[in-house]
């Protein structure tokens, strides 16, 4: 991408005229990215796990010699440490690493772990009507959880890229002698069901305060090193996930919180939970009712896209804490 | 040592006439640390050292370098019982507020010994010490220590000490404290979570790393 293209594109800050006439400017590049700019999928419920537990991923010392454990290796420190991986940081326009909605480096069993997800794909869906491919689910985490639009590359990485090699290579090993195409125990996140009376943005405020501000600090910004390097993760602001992530939908936050949070009190390999389904979804609520990066799916004004993109639970062009959210940051 | 105190605190001297509170504060805390004072609270050095160092073998942690706010919640934890070890309890009682938080301070801005505690645990332990401290155990759900220690464990803000640089006798010590409950100040459980996930051979190797590792600043 040339100078010019990263210092204009800046999706949803843009009008979709604007967008589609850059994509004429910028060209081939570009319009391959724009594939991701389609309807995120919410996973299915896999089914519990039997008394064998869980799929028995390999351990690190696993990881064979040559050219494909180094590009495991390589595809690991993407994932886990994707604002340090030289190549991964370039498509990172927010605070965030790939393991921190992945929990356990992405092993952890119902923390969406890779080795669940890699023998899914590639997979139809009728809602976005095609085939997901791995390939296109790494790059839709880009463009919304690390909110690649604002990133030094402009967009998501190529398909064809050493980056996406790298980290398809990591899952692939992750999933060694696990079933193609088997909805497997621990797959996705667990999902929790709405409380009959709905949910509570000023519960869940209080019960951030206590229990989630200790980490992820009390305006939600989270802890940064003086060189950038995450210690805790941001939930909302301008180095959050964006308008278009999964975890914007608070079904979906409440669903990994419940076993993933607070860290070292929940455990979702055990499904241990630290908070009811009531204080999940309190909470998940309060996390969502802030400003976050733009949907890069911008149509241009809020009523429209969240007419076209966002009709399930979530608050986006909804009346929260006073005003209406879904303005973006700046 | 005592002079490299000194010498660190020189800009805060240059203040003085400015700024008389905090030299007397940090007067106060320095007198605590080397003769106690004659409400019971003995000397701090005679356990912790000169150094602020500690002790290995007798499991008296370092205090040097480790940030006031979480020094001075401690002593406040101990003083009133929440946090119960025999040894400290008295002498935390024995304290004013006031002198919970000078030598809290006084210790915080000592800098550490610049040598690793050490440990005699065999190389393959250490090595699984260290896995255990940067990936945690997730096949049962532990997350890693630095994940709340920070980067190389070297402590964040008030909540997360640092490990770094701390004897592997008084870090297993903290475990048996949280597992037996005698030890329960934490905020929101976290540690206790934590601690009673692990077994005894998987403390003693990850107390193992962190004593082999230098102490370090905060990476904040
Ligand atoms: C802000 C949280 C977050 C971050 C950061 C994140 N993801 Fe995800 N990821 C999710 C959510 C939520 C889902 C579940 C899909 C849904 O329900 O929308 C998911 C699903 C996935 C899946 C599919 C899982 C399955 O079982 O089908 C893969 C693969 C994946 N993510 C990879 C990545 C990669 C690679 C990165 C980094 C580039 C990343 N994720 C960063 C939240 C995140
Ligand atoms: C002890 C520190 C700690 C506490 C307390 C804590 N978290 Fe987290 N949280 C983390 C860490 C660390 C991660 C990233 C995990 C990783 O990278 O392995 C994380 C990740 C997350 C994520 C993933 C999304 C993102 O944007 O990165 C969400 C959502 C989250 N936490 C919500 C909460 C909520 C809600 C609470 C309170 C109920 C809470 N956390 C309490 C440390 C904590
Ligand atoms: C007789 C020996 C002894 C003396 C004297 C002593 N300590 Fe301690 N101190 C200990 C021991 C032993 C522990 C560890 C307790 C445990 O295992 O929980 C400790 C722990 C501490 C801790 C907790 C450190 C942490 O990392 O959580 C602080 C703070 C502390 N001492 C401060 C002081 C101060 C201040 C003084 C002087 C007023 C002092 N101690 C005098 C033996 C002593
Ligand atoms: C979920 C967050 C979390 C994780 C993960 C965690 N800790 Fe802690 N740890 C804490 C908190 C919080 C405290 C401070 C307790 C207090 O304020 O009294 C603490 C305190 C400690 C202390 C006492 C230090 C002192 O100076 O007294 C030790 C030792 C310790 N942790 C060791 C570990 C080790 C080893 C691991 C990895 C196996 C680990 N912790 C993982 C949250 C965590």
């Amino acid at each position: 991408m040339n100078k010019t293209h990263q210092e204009t594109i800046r999706p949803g800050r843009h009008t979709a005229q604007l967008l589609a006439a850059t994509l004429l400017v910028a060209g081939t590049a570009f319009a391959q990215d724009d594939e991701t700019l389609t309807k995120q999928v919410e996973l299915e419920q896999p089914p519990e796990a039997s008394g064998e537990g869980y799929f028995d991923y390999p351990g690190m010392d696993e990881i064979p010699e040559g050219q494909f454990g180094e590009a495991v290796r390589s595809g690991m420190e993407a994932f886990i440490n994707t604002l340090q991986h030289p190549e991964a940081k370039r498509h990172v326009g927010n605070g965030q690493n790939c393991a921190n909605c992945h929990l356990g480096g992405g092993m952890a069993a119902n923390s969406a772990p890779l080795w669940g997800a890699w023998g899914i794909y590639p997979k139809y869906r009728g809602k976005n009507d095609h085939v997901n491919t791995m390939d296109e689910r790494i790059r839709g985490c880009f463009t919304y959880s690390m909110n690649a639009g604002d990133s030094e590359a402009g967009g998501p990485p190529k398909p064809d890229s050493q980056l996406l090699k790298d980290m398809q290579s990591f899952m692939f090993w992750s999933a060694r002698g696990a079933p193609l195409g088997k909805n497997l125990p621990g797959r996705g996140y667990r999902s929790v069901e709405e409380p009959e009376d709905g949910y509570s943005i000023s519960r869940g405020e209080s019960i951030y305060q206590d229990q989630c501000a200790v980490c992820h600090a009390e305006d939600g910004s989270g802890k940064f090193t003086a060189d950038g390097k995450q210690i805790f993760p941001p939930l909302w602001g301008e180095k959050a996930f964006n308008w278009g992530a999964g975890m914007h939908r608070i079904n979906t936050a409440a669903g990994f919180i419940k076993y993933n949070m607070p860290l070292g009190k929940a455990n979702p390999v055990e499904m241990h939970a630290a908070l009811s389904d009531q204080e999940a979804w309190d909470v998940a609520a309060y996390m969502n009712s802030h400003e976050r990066p733009q949907d890069p799916r911008w149509e241009g004004d809020k009523a429209t896209t969240a007419e076209k993109w966002h009709d399930h639970t979530c608050l986006y062009n909804q009346e929260a804490r006073g005003h209406t959210l879904g303005e973006g940051t700046e | 040592m005592q002079r490299l105190h000194r010498l660190r605190t020189l800009p805060a001297l240059l203040f003085l006439a400015l700024a008389p509170v905090t030299t007397a504060a940090s007067d106060l805390g320095e007198k605590v640390a080397q003769q106690g004072n004659d409400n019971g609270a003995a000397a701090c050095v005679t356990c912790h050292g000169a150094d602020g160092g500690g002790n290995g073998a007798a499991g008296w942690p370092r205090l040097a370098g480790m940030n006031a706010d979480y020094l001075a919640k401690q002593l406040d934890d101990m003083a009133s019982g929440k946090r119960d070890n025999a040894t400290m309890n008295p002498i935390a009682k024995g304290l004013s507020a006031e002198e919970r938080r000078a030598v809290s301070e006084y210790y915080a801005e000592m800098e550490a010994p610049t040598e690793a505690p050490g440990t005699d645990a065999a190389q393959s332990v250490v090595e699984r010490g260290r896995a255990i401290a940067e990936q945690g155990l997730w096949r049962k759900g532990v997350p890693s220590c630095v994940a709340c220690h920070g980067p190389g464990g070297d402590g964040v803000g008030a909540d997360f000490p640092a490990l770094s640089g701390q004897h592997a006798n008084y870090i297993e010590n903290q475990f048996t404290a949280w597992q037996d409950g005698t030890r329960h100040n934490d905020p929101n459980e976290l540690m206790a979570s934590v601690a009673e996930r692990l077994t005894e051979e998987e403390i003693k190797a990850v107390a193992a790393w962190f004593a082999s590792q230098p102490a370090r600043p905060p990476a904040e």
